[in-house]
């Protein structure tokens, strides 16, 4: 069955977090205030945003309990090429951010925010700056921009803590977790620019408010990105549960071959699974997960395998290359998937592809490398058919 | 036995125990090298010559100590306690002394911290580490100003080796930096 | 009290003396880095499970309470 969405109707799009925003600029600071807005975001059920998907409340009540001076740090880094929603939103509606930021800075007990982007978003960079300064003076916490570098794992929390305390931005192994000692040694929040957006709305407008879309158990909005072989790559904001034909449709060329879900770090589903809800639980069954929401479309006209390939080539380059088994874990699987896909490999390359899937996981110092396997892995099964194809030297898509 | 005896005694102690501990300093600098630079002794496990390295250098420490020992005790040279750590100070031959003292600073502060190294942590002791390139020259230099019989060739024989020992541990230690097979040890 | 035997991979540059002490449950792949087995250590390793952790030249190997 292809999937030929081109004549169904757009997703409804809400703009809750892409709309117009008005600052209400100061929250109450007291005990129980603190408590009461923590207890808000656990009533409204929102987790995080920026791809682990982690409940937001406990977040907030691991920092704000630690009883010291906290830092917040809102990431806009983004340093997945498949992802703009964070830089779409500091563009669109800095202020909605800083406004969130500040509700979970008075939530946790901290003075400080600090504000991450990439360096290489410049508009970016300015649309912020400029709503910083707007508030100067008037905001209850001190605001600070930082640039973090261009690379893939810059927007890990651990990373961008260390780049924070003056070191690279690269993930770190060693305890304690930023929660309890980040920042300068402080208590650090690390949330997404749009988990913090949506606490600024919370805190506006309630968590039954905040219920009024989504699923019952992931209610909300979320912005996602789509790409790849679409008519007009953009971000959309949609509520939680709308079926991924929704997001795709009118936009498509050609019919659609698979989706990778999630970003980088995601997984390959076929046109079957288009009418999955976009949701953790909905995408379950087909074997993904929400992760960064960025979705890129293949056409019938492109290579599974070569575009896979060139994602995992693409995440060993971007290693850290701190630890051995990633550095050269992940450099063998993609010279590998490599071969596949220019149709240059032996038939063993599968279970070496396996193999070393097996070997990089949980081996690394963060999650590059397991979501390099996991890309593989979920490659592997869905074009499967590809794959003895390419054995034998020929390519689905070479032929159209 | 004679007071002469005694100290003539001693003194061979003195001198015996400090080119024991310069010839087993030696062998650690080399030991070192070939820990830190991965070199595999055929039919031998690579956690033998760091196990080797630790135990002749706890060895070198032994006889060091009783070379300081013996050479405070000695009533013929007047060397007191502090002469053998603090640099500089004493009476007779103070340079040379001092050398010793400093060497001597310098090898038990390598050997703490590295007793130590799991509550250190890496970053500290090899930072400390490091200073074992300086405390073998300045045993050796230690050796050669203090000695009154330095010109004996089997001396000279000794001190030699010692050179060239240390001499080719340092080449090899530099080639292996060059291929970069040495990740951030000494 | 039992105990897992964990790697720092950050801090672990693959010299592989663990492995050399503890073959049992630790074996190095491709390219020399130690593939740990995550169960917790017996009792009759646990000698060498020490031995493994004081001989790593980076203090990499480290052994965690299970449970």
């Amino acid at each position: 069955m292809s999937a030929n969405t081109a004549t169904l109707t757009a997703a409804p799009e809400f703009p809750r977090l892409l709309g117009r925003f008005d600052p209400l600029g100061t929250f109450p600071r007291g005990r129980r205030a603190r408590g009461e807005l923590i207890d808000a975001v656990a009533a409204s059920g929102l987790t995080g945003r920026g791809g682990a998907g982690f409940p937001t409340a406990i977040k907030l009540r691991a920092v704000a309990e630690s009883g010291r001076r906290a830092v917040v740090v809102a990431n806009g880094v983004e340093g997945e090429p498949p992802s703009a929603k964070d830089r779409f939103l500091l563009a669109q509606n800095p202020d909605l951010v800083l406004e969130g930021a500040l509700a979970a800075a008075a939530a946790v007990g901290a003075r400080d925010v600090i504000l991450t982007v990439a360096a290489g978003a410049e508009y970016v960079r300015v649309r912020t700056e400029a709503a910083i300064e707007a508030r100067r003076g008037t905001a209850q916490a001190r605001f600070h921009l930082v640039t973090a570098p261009d690379r893939f794992v810059a927007g890990e929390e651990s990373a961008l803590v260390q780049l924070l305390n003056g070191g690279p931005a690269k993930p770190t192994f060693v305890p304690p977790r930023p929660f309890e000692r980040g920042v300068d040694g402080r208590p650090t929040l690390v949330q997404n620019v749009e988990t913090l957006a949506n606490i600024g709305l919370i805190a506006r407008h309630g968590p039954e408010w905040f219920r009024e879309l989504g699923t019952v158990a992931e209610p909300g909005t979320v912005l996602v990105t789509v790409s790849g072989a679409v008519r007009k790559p953009g971000v959309h904001e949609v509520e939680l549960g709308t079926p991924l034909r929704h997001l795709l449709c009118g936009d498509v060329p050609s019919p659609v071959a698979a989706v990778l879900v999630a970003g980088y770090f995601g997984s390959w589903v076929g046109a079957r699974a288009l009418d999955l809800p976009l949701s953790e639980a909905g995408l379950r069954p087909a074997g993904a997960r929400l992760g960064a929401r960025a979705l890129v479309v293949l056409g019938a006209d492109t290579c599974g395998l070569v575009e896979t390939a060139r994602v995992l080539d693409y995440l060993a380059d971007e290693s850290a290359g701190q630890c051995g088994p990633c550095k050269f874990g992940l450099r063998a699987m993609a010279d590998a998937a490599l071969s596949l896909a220019s149709r240059e490999a032996q038939p063993w390359v599968v279970d070496r592809l396996r193999i070393l899937a097996g070997l990089v996981e949980g081996r690394g110092a963060c999650a590059h490398p397991d979501g390099a396997a996991g890309l593989l892995r979920s490659a592997l099964t869905l074009f499967g058919d590809e794959v003895d194809l390419h054995l034998r030297g020929h390519c689905s898509a070479a032929a159209a | 036995m004679s007071d002469l005896l005694r100290s003539s005694a001693l003194w061979y102690l003195v001198r015996g125990s400090g080119i024991v501990a310069l010839i087993l300093l030696t062998a650690v600098v080399a030991l070192g090298v070939a820990t830190t630079t991965r070199w595999q002794a055929p039919g031998l496990h690579r956690f033998v010559t760091a196990a080797l390295h630790r135990s002749v250098a706890l060895l070198a420490v032994t006889f060091l100590s009783i070379h300081v020992l013996t050479s405070v005790v000695d009533s013929y040279v007047s060397i007191r306690v502090v002469d053998a750590f603090v640099p500089f100070i004493g009476s007779v031959k103070p340079v040379a002394l001092g050398l010793g003292a400093v060497a001597f600073d310098l090898v038990v502060a390598l050997v703490l911290t590295s007793l130590l190294r799991a509550r250190l942590g890496f970053e500290a002791w090899r930072a400390v580490h490091w200073l074992a390139y300086l405390a073998w020259p300045v045993a050796l230099l230690h050796g050669l100003t203090m000695g009154r019989d330095a010109g004996a060739s089997w001396n000279v024989i000794v001190v030699v080796a010692c050179v060239l020992t240390v001499g080719a541990a340092l080449v090899w230690r530099l080639q292996a930096a060059k291929t970069t097979v040495v990740q951030g040890v000494a | 009290m039992s105990e897992r035997l964990r790697v720092n991979p950050i801090a672990c540059d693959g010299s592989g003396l663990c492995a050399e002490l503890l073959p049992e449950m630790i074996r190095l792949d491709e390219w020399g880095y130690p593939v740990v087995d995550a169960e917790s250590v017996p009792p009759e390793h646990e000698a060498n499970a020490r031995r493994a952790v004081s001989a790593c030249p980076k203090l990499a190997l480290f052994l965690q309470r299970a449970g």
